[in-house]
């Protein structure tokens, strides 16, 4: 399949560079971090509060760990770091990729068409020439068992990557994504780790029917044992990349069919992003937007038009699918007390539900109103262009609701 | 004269002198005797798109003792588990394995434990010759802390990831293409090491398994695919479910063998000729003609399917531990007497297991969260919110 352009709305508007200058961007990410670690945090049911440091911190001492890439702190002094490149999201995620195996001959990919085409999406071009067949493998149409494959060899120790060429393909993989990678590790005991990560582009794209616009993060979110991110930027597809390959949990990375093309100056310097950690876009006041993927340019859209009208909002991508960063979250409802969903994923049980039922339970008392969560409508994706429009949330359906949500 | 020498000798020394007084010729030690016996396998193997090995297989007097008693372990602990079903210590699914115990031993004679096992659920056996231990076997099947998976997996999912035993799968044929998949892994870090992955009848009719022969074939993987053909897909016969019972010819451009899965030199013998071929080949397909005793699992009497006389029947005539009984007593490298007295000992260190492993404690409650993610994301886990929900159980 050919690259899809981007082309919703005026091109310039979606490039993350917009939010801030480019220069910024990076010192901020520089300055702001460097000292903080990765951490997780644990809510008992009881209320009391665990903090710990990841262990994974002590291996990336030289990166970057923490990829927040926040405005407020851009009056940093210059840095002696290099100005960074340019490049498109399936170059970044190819960058990420590339590093990876060069660092560990343990790294593979295997998926169809990854080899010597190139990768439908380009993201693994030219890595067949550079590593060879026997870890840039070209699979035959066989999802199910080429997943069991890459979940097989996982178990004795390597750490292949299995792309799915659409993610709606991985539904013939479910049964070895759920029972055997998500379950490996509890049922032998702790013996086995599954140290997959699992990638492919996923949501509704331009106009390709129903079976190839399907967003998977609704079906794997119950699956116990896996973890869930989705890219919405050049910089956050690289850092999550690597993050998620040096990962020992298996990892299902979501991108966006639509994002590919997208255009941003990243550092030169390796550094990865938090698995766990969500991402503020834009700090604000009065509402919190939580979004991710492709949604959040709707809402970065939707945010010109808000704050032309007077409204400060707080867009968070919230990145990690599972498990939520209710620490981030938890902060931004706590100022703002307000909260807004914005998601590609079906209203029935998608990411949008489980983020309302997580809210509510844990943060009800800061909140003062129902939480809003606009999600896609519950049908197939049609071919039609103005019908599939109206299947996913557009910005002035946020802006609408941002509208109501201020009164 | 002799004789009263002889008699007040023996009361003696009974333990040197004994041979000589039950049998009038010299016998070395049978259990490290390592002198090579040729054996002749039951039936000549069938093949497809390859040589058959040879109808005669080396062995040694060590080795066929070795069978027995470890077959005879094998049998025992299976029954030893039925009973614990039956009285409510197991739960859930058990799978005996009891009838097909050649096709474990056999294997394990032709391979190493630096080779690969993956199987189904009917894993009891084969992680027992992996290495596995009683003890643990019996905790896993009660849900004890002592279990070879710390009770969190059950009878479905023994594994032992040091002597390469990689379960121990619920879902049927799915085993395939992680088996697949560990041939990949040794041809990756070119370990001149092979995997068996092992599945039924039923399962031979899975979409995964001929894509995943598609795969192993067309990157040359050192896999071998091993069909326990015991007739019946729980309770479907195998007429009634795949139209060409011939499942190692299944394979089309595979070269397969079919062995005779109650005699376990045969089975060593296919394995040996196997690993070899598939180390320069690619895959292979082994089919193990083999057959079940008990139902599918201990809910399936076993016998609503098949006659008894049938059931009888196999184990008269194919029975794979009387077939090394004879073979031993035959060449006589052990009385009668002597395998009474190791089937005596098994029986007994199965009874010893039983005893520990139901003083095994339960797993703590914290251990519900445990391994749900590897360590370093903390132990508490996890859906979305990362709550711990804690309920008081009655």
């Amino acid at each position: 399949m050919a690259a899809i352009f981007l082309g919703v709305g005026a091109a310039t508007a979606l490039s993350p560079s917009n939010c801030f200058d480019s220069k910024k961007f990076q010192l901020s990410t520089r300055r702001s971090l460097s000292g903080r670690k990765p951490w997780f945090l644990v809510v008992r049911s009881d209320g009391s509060v665990n903090l710990g440091s990841n262990q994974r911190s002590r291996r990336t001492q030289q990166l970057i760990t923490n990829a927040v890439a926040t405005k407020a702190d851009s009056a940093a002094s210059t840095s002696a770091s290099k100005q960074g490149h340019e490049l498109l999201l399936f170059e970044a995620l190819r960058e990420g990729l590339e590093e990876e195996m060069d660092r560990d001959p343990h790294v593979c990919v295997m998926g169809e068409d990854v080899g010597h085409y190139g990768g439908s999406y380009k993201v693994t071009k030219g890595l067949a020439d550079k590593y060879g067949d026997l870890r840039v493998l070209d699979t035959p149409i066989a999802e199910n068992s080429f997943t069991g494959m890459g979940i097989g060899a996982a178990m004795t120790g390597l750490r292949p990557i299995v792309e799915g060429m659409n993610m709606g393909f991985l539904l013939l993989a479910f049964n070895q994504i759920s029972n055997n990678c998500g379950m490996l590790h509890y049922t032998s005991g702790g013996q086995f780790t599954i140290p997959i990560v699992i990638r492919g582009p996923g949501g509704v794209g331009r106009q390709l029917g129903a079976e190839h616009s399907q967003r998977l993060e609704s079906y794997f979110q119950s699956i116990p044992g896996i973890q869930m991110v989705a890219c919405s930027t050049p910089y956050n597809a690289k850092g999550l990349m690597k993050a998620a390959i040096r990962s020992e949990n298996p990892v299902i990375l979501f991108e966006h069919v639509l994002l590919y093309n997208l255009k941003e100056r990243i550092p030169d310097e390796e550094y990865i992003c938090n698995l766990e950690e969500a991402e503020m876009v834009r700090p604000g006041e009065h509402v919190t937007i939580l979004t991710y993927s492709r949604m959040r340019y709707h809402v970065m859209q939707a945010a010109k038009t808000l704050v032309n009208k007077g409204y400060d909002p707080e867009v968070i991508d919230i990145r990690s699918l599972k498990p939520f960063d209710l620490y981030t979250i938890g902060n931004s409802i706590k100022k703002t007390h307000r909260v807004l969903i914005v998601e590609e994923c079906m209203r029935t049980g998608g990411i949008g539900a489980s983020l309302t039922a997580a809210i509510t339970e844990n943060f009800h008392d800061y909140l003062d109103a129902p939480i809003v969560c606009l999600s896609s409508q519950d049908v197939p994706t049609p071919y039609a262009g103005t019908l599939e429009e109206w299947t996913v949330v557009q910005p002035a359906q946020i802006v609408t609701a941002v509208e109501q949500l201020c009164q | 004269m002799a004789l009263s020498k002889l008699s007040s000798s023996s009361s003696l020394s009974t333990n040197i002198l004994k041979p000589l007084t039950n049998s009038f010729f010299l016998h070395r030690p049978i259990s490290t005797d390592t002198t090579p016996l040729t054996i002749e396998t039951s039936v000549p193997f069938t093949s497809h798109q390859c040589e058959a090995p040879s109808r005669s297989v080396e062995t040694t007097p060590k080795e066929l003792l070795s069978f027995f008693r470890q077959m005879a372990t094998m049998r025992r602990m299976e029954i030893a588990a039925d009973s614990l079903y039956k009285a409510k210590l197991v739960r859930g699914f058990c799978h005996l394995y009891d009838g097909q115990e050649a096709v474990a031993i056999g294997m394990e004679a032709g391979i190493t434990k630096k080779d690969s096992i993956i199987t189904a659920y009917r894993d009891h056996c084969t992680f027992l010759g992996r290495g596995g231990t009683l003890l643990e076997v019996f905790s896993e099947l009660m849900g004890r802390k002592d279990g070879c998976s710390h009770g969190k997996g059950g009878s479905m999912h023994f594994y032992k990831k040091d002597s390469g035993f990689y379960g121990g799968h619920g879902i049927v044929g799915a085993q395939i293409p992680l088996g697949c998949g560990l041939a990949f892994a040794q041809k990756y870090s070119k370990d001149e090491t092979v995997t068996f992955a092992l599945y039924g009848d039923g399962a031979a009719n899975q979409g995964q398994l001929f894509e995943a022969l598609n795969i192993a074939a067309l990157w040359d993987l050192p896999a071998i695919l091993v069909c326990e053909n015991n007739h019946y897909g729980m309770g479907t016969a195998e007429w009634r479910a795949a139209k060409s019972p011939s499942y190692y010819k299944r394979g089309d451009y595979v070269p397969g063998l079919k062995v005779d899965g109650m005699d376990a030199l045969a089975v060593k013998q296919a394995c040996k000729f196997a690993k070899e071929h598939a180390l320069k080949n690619g895959p292979m397909i082994l089919e193990m003609d083999t057959y079940r005793y008990h139902g599918h699992s201990m809910s399936d009497p076993g016998s609503t399917y098949r006659t008894r006389d049938e059931i009888s029947g196999v184990r008269q005539e194919r029975d794979p531990i009387e077939r090394i009984r004879k073979l031993i007593l035959a060449h006589d490298l052990a009385t009668e007497k002597e395998l009474k007295d190791i089937e005596k000992e098994v029986r007994k260190e199965v009874d010893d297991a039983i005893a520990k492993a139901k003083e095994s404690p339960m797993p703590e409650p914290s251990e519900l969260f445990t391994n749900v993610y590897v360590k370093g994301y903390g132990v508490e886990v996890f859906g979305a919110d990362r709550k711990e929900v804690r309920s008081a159980l009655p």
